[in-house]
């Protein structure tokens, strides 16, 4: 159980200061680290606890503590979601102030449009992730599809499409 | 009926106490359902007046330069700036602490009716439209106006490494992520210091 803490830590100490534009970014990563190197969950259940997270309320990191959960229970999930928002937290305290002043904008910027283009090439690997241990059947492609163009297009609040991909589940559609 | 005008209002004050403050991020994390993010701009801009919604533009900016979840560092620019770092704790903490517990709850519920078809059916479906809610929001990022630029290609370098190729995000992030950072600073210096022609 120590073994499985330690490596939980040590991976998710590594991914916290490569998340560039969020946690979603690195679930290739995780999935890579927790399913096909250690082999702690199946695929599904990867795409379940991430499901699960994102029906949940708060923020979106705590998919991180739901994966950690099911490692290595209650003490996984704080592990890995300490481990994961620590370091990028004491680098936003440290860095803050000297990128809200005038020279830091520049640097800021710079950041900015640097790391824009690969976090969005990198979250769209998350979701074709997702996507591939998903979709088992038409209904379910069908759903990421429309989740896909609805949530790209329109507005409308995720909430209502995730209530709807849970009812189609439920009565066995999915 | 109230017209709202965040950004004219007189100097925003900032909540009176790090508990105060603790229990807004508390209340504003467990209305956030898929990102709490646009919930936190309207209770900290609209509904307290804590900040202008230029400042929060701003802290946005700075959190979305840096790594980790943009509203976890949203959280430690603003806790530090009204409290230090006893903010930056009452901040995470309100943000954390109870959705964490919830999630734990969750997980639990999870292990024991994983197994049942209709929990097991819904959680399908909720995978498929996260999935899906992924993928649009990554399309929706190449309309930003920072993709207009030939460092669009290691967005889909990275994207086909990692997805197409089965690549480790670890090495795509180490060697496109300074590439593109040197690039963007190429471009921007270029660009402010005009070459005489």
């Amino acid at each position: 159980m120590n073994d499985r803490l330690s490596i939980l830590a040590l991976d998710f100490l590594m991914l916290s200061l490569l998340s560039v534009g969020g946690a979603a970014t690195l679930l290739p990563e995780m999935h890579r680290n927790l399913v096909e190197v250690h082999g702690w969950m199946r695929s599904e259940q990867f795409a379940q606890l991430y499901a699960l997270a994102q029906a949940a309320p708060g923020p979106n990191v705590l998919v991180v503590s739901a994966l950690g959960w099911q490692v290595a229970g209650v003490a996984g999930a704080i592990v890995s979601t300490l481990c994961m928002i620590v370091p990028s937290c004491i680098l936003m305290f440290c860095a803050d102030r000297f990128l809200a002043s005038s020279r830091g904008q520049s640097l800021r910027e710079i950041l900015d449009n640097g790391l824009a283009p690969i976090a969005a090439g990198l979250l769209g690997s998350a979701g074709v992730l997702l996507a591939r241990t998903a979709d088992i059947n038409t209904i379910a492609l069908i759903l990421t599809i429309a989740a896909a163009l609805i949530s790209w297009r329109t507005r409308l609040h995720p909430l209502w499409m995730i209530a709807l991909g849970a009812a189609l589940g439920a009565v066995g559609w999915v | 009926m109230q017209t709202e005008h965040p950004s004219s209002t007189s100097p925003a004050s900032g909540p009176s106490s790090p508990g105060v403050l603790f229990l807004a991020f508390m209340q504003l994390a467990l209305q956030g359902f898929g990102g709490v993010l646009p919930v936190a701009r309207h209770a900290l801009v609209e509904k307290r007046r804590w900040l202008t919604m230029d400042a929060f533009t701003d802290v946005l900016a700075r959190s979305q330069a840096l790594p980790g979840p943009n509203i976890v560092n949203v959280g430690v620019s603003l806790g530090a700036r009204w409290f230090g770092i006893r903010g930056v704790f009452a901040a995470l903490g309100g943000l954390m602490l109870v959705p964490f517990m919830l999630m734990m709850v969750l997980c639990v519920f999870y292990a024991s009716f994983a197994s049942t078809p209709e929990v097991a059916g819904a959680l399908r479906g909720v995978a498929a439209v996260s999935a899906g809610l992924i993928i649009g929001t990554a399309l929706r990022m190449t309309a930003s106006p920072r993709m207009r630029s030939w460092r669009a290609l290691f967005g889909v370098a990275a994207f086909v490494a990692v997805s197409g190729m089965r690549v480790s995000s670890v090495p795509v992030l180490l060697i496109a992520a300074p590439l593109s950072i040197v690039s963007a600073w190429w471009s921007q210096r270029t660009k402010k210091s005009p070459l005489p022609t």
